[in-house]
């Protein structure tokens, strides 16, 4: 008489194979992603008929990039490895004398009067050919932005004892917590003040 | 007498694999969570240029995609290998974008829809003039945070 127990055990020793298999495929079709990147705002689509502020001519930096990468830095050539140390120069100058409204307290620059006056008034003008490479775009966004975190690491080493590129991560960072990001957030903004990025890119010519 | 004395020669006791199950699937569902699946292919090359200032993308449901570069060997007979863009699965001229991004920005949710940030994932061969022209109709519709999605690295090592 056949004994009628419980239904027959499965064997789960297969049970790895079948597990190594799932792994194998989600370990093949795995991207780790690339997302960084270096963050840009566009002027918003105004109407051209409208009259642009005046600015004084040395308030503008203005870096030209040809077709074959290279580059006018105020109307001198450059190698693009300088760029970076040129841009802090204009944008630390500060060339505004003390006793100016325009005086600026915090900058280590030469103070040349026929450069930059202020860090706040001080603009970038990057203007690229249809022909230039992306990748040269990329190398010259690069060092204007380095330019002026390092800047801003600076000043955000002298006033919080802290890098500010670290401030800013930690603050865009979804995993920190809303307290620490109110204290976070005025000190980046007050840092953000001291040397706002002011970078005009003007329209490509084709020549 | 030593209390270090010899075990009798002869076999090492057998490794249980009994807990090989366990250790695997703990690799799946890690591998299983992180897994982003692709939902569109790639029919331009994109080889990102370096950059080293540079910032994280966080938040994917707040970002659009904009690929850029030249077709790939498979299309190079039907679209030539001048850089071209790609706007979800197929092939655009700059005139669509704007359009594209009116679409995708309309498919996300309300409180959303102002914060978005394009990414524009750009092969290092394409040229500004492309560009250009992609960042006038994101002007023209009123998409101006961008990233130029970028590797991590030594920006100098994209002129060589």
């Amino acid at each position: 008489m056949a004994r009628r127990s419980g239904a027959p055990e499965v064997s789960a020793g297969s049970m790895a194979d079948i597990a190594f298999l799932l792994l194998i495929f989600f370990l093949v079709t795995t991207t780790i992603e690339t997302d960084a990147g270096l963050d840009r705002m566009l002027p918003p689509w105004e109407p051209p008929e409208e009259e642009p502020p005046v600015i004084k001519q040395k308030n503008i930096f203005t870096v030209n990039i040809n077709r074959n990468g290279q580059l006018l830095v105020e109307d001198e050539i450059l190698e693009i490895k300088d760029l970076r140390e040129k841009a802090k120069a204009f944008l630390d100058n500060g060339g505004a004398p003390s006793g100016d409204p325009e005086h600026c307290n915090y900058c280590k620059g030469e103070r040349n009067p026929a450069s930059s006056d202020n860090p706040v008034k001080a603009i970038i003008s990057l203007k690229n050919d249809r022909e230039t490479e992306y990748s040269t775009y990329i190398t010259v966004q690069n060092e204007l932005v380095g330019a002026y975190n390092e800047l801003r690491n600076r000043e955000a080493m002298r006033l919080y004892k802290k890098n500010f590129v670290d401030m800013e991560a930690e603050y865009l960072n979804p995993e920190t917590t809303n307290e620490v990001k109110e204290e976070l957030k005025e000190k980046v903004r007050r840092i953000q003040e001291l040397f706002p990025q002011k970078l005009s890119e003007a329209e490509t010519s084709s020549n | 007498m030593s209390k270090f004395a010899k075990k009798k020669d002869g076999e090492v006791p057998a490794v249980s694999t009994a807990s090989l199950p366990d250790i695997v699937f703990m690799l799946l569902f890690f591998f299983m969570t992180v897994t982003v699946m692709k939902d569109s292919s790639l029919k331009v090359e994109n080889i990102l240029p370096n950059a080293s200032e540079v910032k994280k993308l966080e938040k994917k449901d707040r970002v659009i995609y904009i690929y850029v570069g030249k077709p790939t060997k498979e299309y190079e007979k039907v679209f030539g290998t001048e850089p071209k863009i790609q706007l979800n699965d197929k092939f655009s001229t700059p005139s669509e974008v704007g359009a594209y991004i009116l679409m995708e920005r309309a498919k996300k949710p309300q409180e959303l829809q102002n914060v978005l940030t394009t990414s524009l994932k750009v092969d290092k061969n394409a040229n500004m003039g492309l560009i250009s022209d992609i960042k006038q109709e994101l002007r023209k519709v009123n998409a101006l945070k961008v990233n130029y999605t970028t590797y991590e690295g030594d920006a100098f090592r994209n002129l060589q």
